[in-house]
């Protein structure tokens, strides 16, 4: 099955055609949707498969590349249409392929009776089709194609209902945004393609990766080449500074949501650092700005995410944050975490929104969570599945998300630091408090919604069953990668599987230093401490005294309008950033640089030639004794030189 | 005829070629034109023939040939083209004719 490999490929791009070209004369909603999943379904089955057949191999045969065709053959350059399978690729394509299906599963039911629901099928599928040419890529080609697709699937999808209104403009205006600041990051990726091409002379994974492990390379140079990738992950991913653009896509439908934020997109770009993570490795300096960017945006969405009223926007922020945490773990160099982070939170984070979908749907389009509470009776099944999620994501033990975010603060100490676990820790701690403050003020405490206007009720069954498998998941998801103070000799299953990956980046990093068992359990019993400190704080506060909440936010009035405002990062952008730009462009490229000079010489030039043959046009007037008398002069000229000149 | 100084020839030939030219430039007649144009040919002609009989060297006389033939295609097209426009205009009168102007 491995080398069909290409079939996941293959059938989401025909589910893209089938109900693209043809999905509007269908209209029926059953077969477009049975169409749309079906062909990531399949596309799961088919990485399930190749999974087991790769499980079945020794350690050290388990990375194949599947060639298809020669796509771009250019003097010295030569790129197959070519895919790697391997441990890295294989888990980030179960994901996707995974959650992918559920979500597709569950829009059936979100999207019915939407008027473009065909569309919107074409759509995911095609994003599904992108992302996997993006983790599946032999090489780093490829693998753009992907992440441009994405990119550009996101913008669709994010404008999806692109009449609606949203915050200040329209959902439009979100896409584009996200279209534009991803496009940032873009062109640092690509300048780290073309560095990557001038010293390696390749651009496929194998070559480049073990010429990098070998080849006399400077510092400065490898420095260079992470940072640009770095750059485009942070665009991708939504780190510091490029973040902006996530919480817009909001706009998207909730699935889009749970899609982009949880299984695919936005952990391209930690897919990206981890796959060329040898590169990385060989740049310490850009490995302290990764850890240092990851931990910072960690902290930093998760204070944001405190007091928003969006329940999507809490959620969005979130993700910010745990982007965060996974890039925190890549630039200590806990790469194996920080995959084992991005698959927990694929599966709660989706789960969180879907879940926040069927309140929204359950609750006629509202999404302020001060207009929720006391949901609990209307929807059982999405209450206790979100609970499950919160649980996860506020790292309770036992819980998926306990295991990866404790891994990665593990390692957070004995590669970073003393000074990372604590921030981390402390995020932990606030990721624990927001998300338990959304789900007190969205299913607990009183109802604060008007009986007459809305009338809560639980999701179709369509909806409610991938809820329940990603629940399942979110319960056991971490027990794969249970770490190795309890388990023992085995050490962490998932970060042994993905250990011949990392093999050469491991080789050049000699970070770990000796640290007892005993530290490992002291740190993990203190941010387990702070994460039940934070579900209890925000339960009690949320459900009993709610004027708690309301105090503190007079009391530190300052502080929660700068919170609310997010830092004001979007009106500093616009000052810094936006408006320099529209300034300059109109006044200098536009009115300057365009309509007077350019406009000026070419309109110069037209003008300077036909005033040059206005003259001569009057020499050509069609008498052909005039032209004969100007020949006869021209050879009495000639001959009286000829004779001078003798 | 060898007494006669080939100056004599020259000077005949330039002077049919000047009644030529001027012919061509002054006349307004499309027909007279043409007439003038093979006047400058036979001017050159017997300045070809000249040259040949008194420097022993036949082939001028061989290019008088060939200008001759030339000349009888031209005059055949150039009639034609005159007849042509003749037909079009009404008129040989090569000031009214410019409409190859542009």
């Amino acid at each position: 099955m491995i080398d069909l490999i290409y079939l996941t490929v293959v059938f989401p791009f025909v589910g893209f055609l089938i109900n693209g070209l043809f999905g509007r004369k269908i209209k029926n909603e059953k077969i477009i949707g049975i169409i749309g999943s079906g062909a990531v379904g399949l596309g799961f089955f088919i990485t399930v498969m190749a999974f087991i057949e790769t499980l079945g191999l020794p350690a050290d045969q388990r990375s194949n590349t599947v060639e298809l065709f020669t796509w771009i053959s250019v003097a010295g350059l030569k790129i197959n249409a070519a895919y790697l399978v391997d441990q890295l690729s294989l888990t980030m394509a179960l994901i996707v392929t995974g959650v992918g299906f559920l979500i597709h599963v569950y829009s059936i039911g979100y999207m019915h009776g939407d008027k473009a629901f065909w569309r919107f099928f074409a759509y995911l599928n095609l994003f599904i089709f992108a992302m996997m040419n993006l983790i599946l890529a032999d090489n780093f080609v490829l693998l753009f194609l992907g992440w441009e697709g994405v990119g550009l699937c996101s913008y669709l999808l994010i404008g999806f209902w692109y009449d609606r209104k949203f915050e200040k403009g329209t959902t439009s205006e979100a896409a584009k945004k996200a279209f534009v600041v991803n496009r940032i990051g873009d062109f640092g990726f690509l300048l780290g393609m073309f560095l990557i091409f001038y010293t390696f002379d390749s651009l496929t994974f194998n070559e480049v990766f073990s010429k990098a492990a070998s080849f006399p390379v400077s510092e400065t140079t490898f420095g260079l080449i992470a940072l640009f990738l770095f750059i485009g992950a942070t665009g991708k991913s939504a780190q510091i500074p490029l973040y902006v653009w996530l919480p817009d896509a909001m706009a998207g439908p909730t699935p889009v949501s749970a899609l982009i934020h949880a299984a695919t997109m936005v952990t391209a770009g930690v897919y990206m650092v981890s796959r060329a993570s040898i590169i990385f490795a060989s740049a310490p300096a850009v490995m302290t700005v990764v850890a240092v960017i990851g931990l910072a945006t960690a902290i930093f969405a998760a204070t944001i995410g405190l007091v928003q009223n969006d329940i999507k926007k809490v959620l969005a922020y979130s993700t910010v944050s745990q982007l965060g945490y996974m890039f925190l773990a890549a630039g200590v160099g806990a790469f194996g975490a920080s995959i084992f982070h991005v698959m927990t939170h694929a599966f709660f984070k989706a789960l969180l929104f879907l879940g926040a979908g069927s309140v929204i749907h359950g609750m006629h389009e509202r999404q302020d969570i001060r207009h929720y509470g006391g949901l609990k009776k209307y929807m059982p099944k999405t209450y206790v599945t979100f609970l499950i999620a919160s649980l996860a994501i506020a790292g309770f033990p036992g819980f998926s998300g306990f295991f990866s975010k404790d891994e990665i603060l593990w390692y957070s100490y004995a590669n970073g630091g003393l000074f990372y676990w604590i921030i981390g820790a402390i995020t932990a701690m606030l990721t624990a408090f927001y998300i338990f403050r959304l789900f007190s003020l969205t299913f607990l405490g009183k109802e604060r919604f008007n009986h007459n206007e809305v009338h809560p009720h639980e999701s179709p069954a369509v909806m409610t069953i991938p809820l329940m498998i990603l629940a399942f998941l979110s319960v056991v998801g971490g027990y794969i990668g249970i770490p190795e103070v309890f388990s023992g000799e085995h050490g962490n299953l998932f970060e042994v599987w993905l250990e011949p990956v990392y093999q050469p980046a491991m080789e050049k990093l000699s970070i770990y230093g000796f640290h007892t068992h005993f530290e490992e359990i002291l740190l993990m019993a203190i941010s387990v401490a702070l994460a039940l400190t934070g579900i209890y704080a925000a339960l009690y506060i949320y459900t009993k005294k709610p004027e708690i909440a309301r105090k503190a936010s007079e009391k530190f009035a300052a502080l929660y309008r700068i919170l609310l405002n997010k830092y004001y990062v979007d009106e500093l952008y616009e000052a810094a950033v936006v408006q320099p730009i529209q300034k300059g462009s109109e006044k200098i490229l536009w009115k300057f640089t365009d309509a007077a000079v350019i406009d000026g010489v070419v309109n110069g030039t037209a003008r300077l030639i036909g005033g040059l043959s206005g003259v001569i046009r009057k020499i050509q007037n069609g008498f052909v004794q005039f032209y004969a008398f100007i020949m006869m002069m021209g050879i009495a000229i000639a001959l009286l030189w000829l004779i001078l000149s003798l | 005829m060898t007494n006669i100084p080939m100056e004599y020839y020259l000077v005949l030939s330039a002077f049919m070629f000047t009644v030529g030219v001027t012919g061509v430039l002054l006349r307004r007649n499309a027909i007279v034109v043409f007439m003038c144009i093979e006047l400058m040919l036979n001017s050159a002609n017997l300045a070809l023939v000249t040259f040949s009989s008194y420097l022993g060297n036949p082939a001028g006389q061989v290019f008088v040939f060939f200008v001759m033939t030339v000349a009888a295609a031209e005059a055949a097209v150039g009639l034609a083209i005159i007849i042509a426009i003749f037909r079009n205009k009404l008129t040989v009168n090569i000031d009214e004719i410019n409409i190859f102007k542009w």
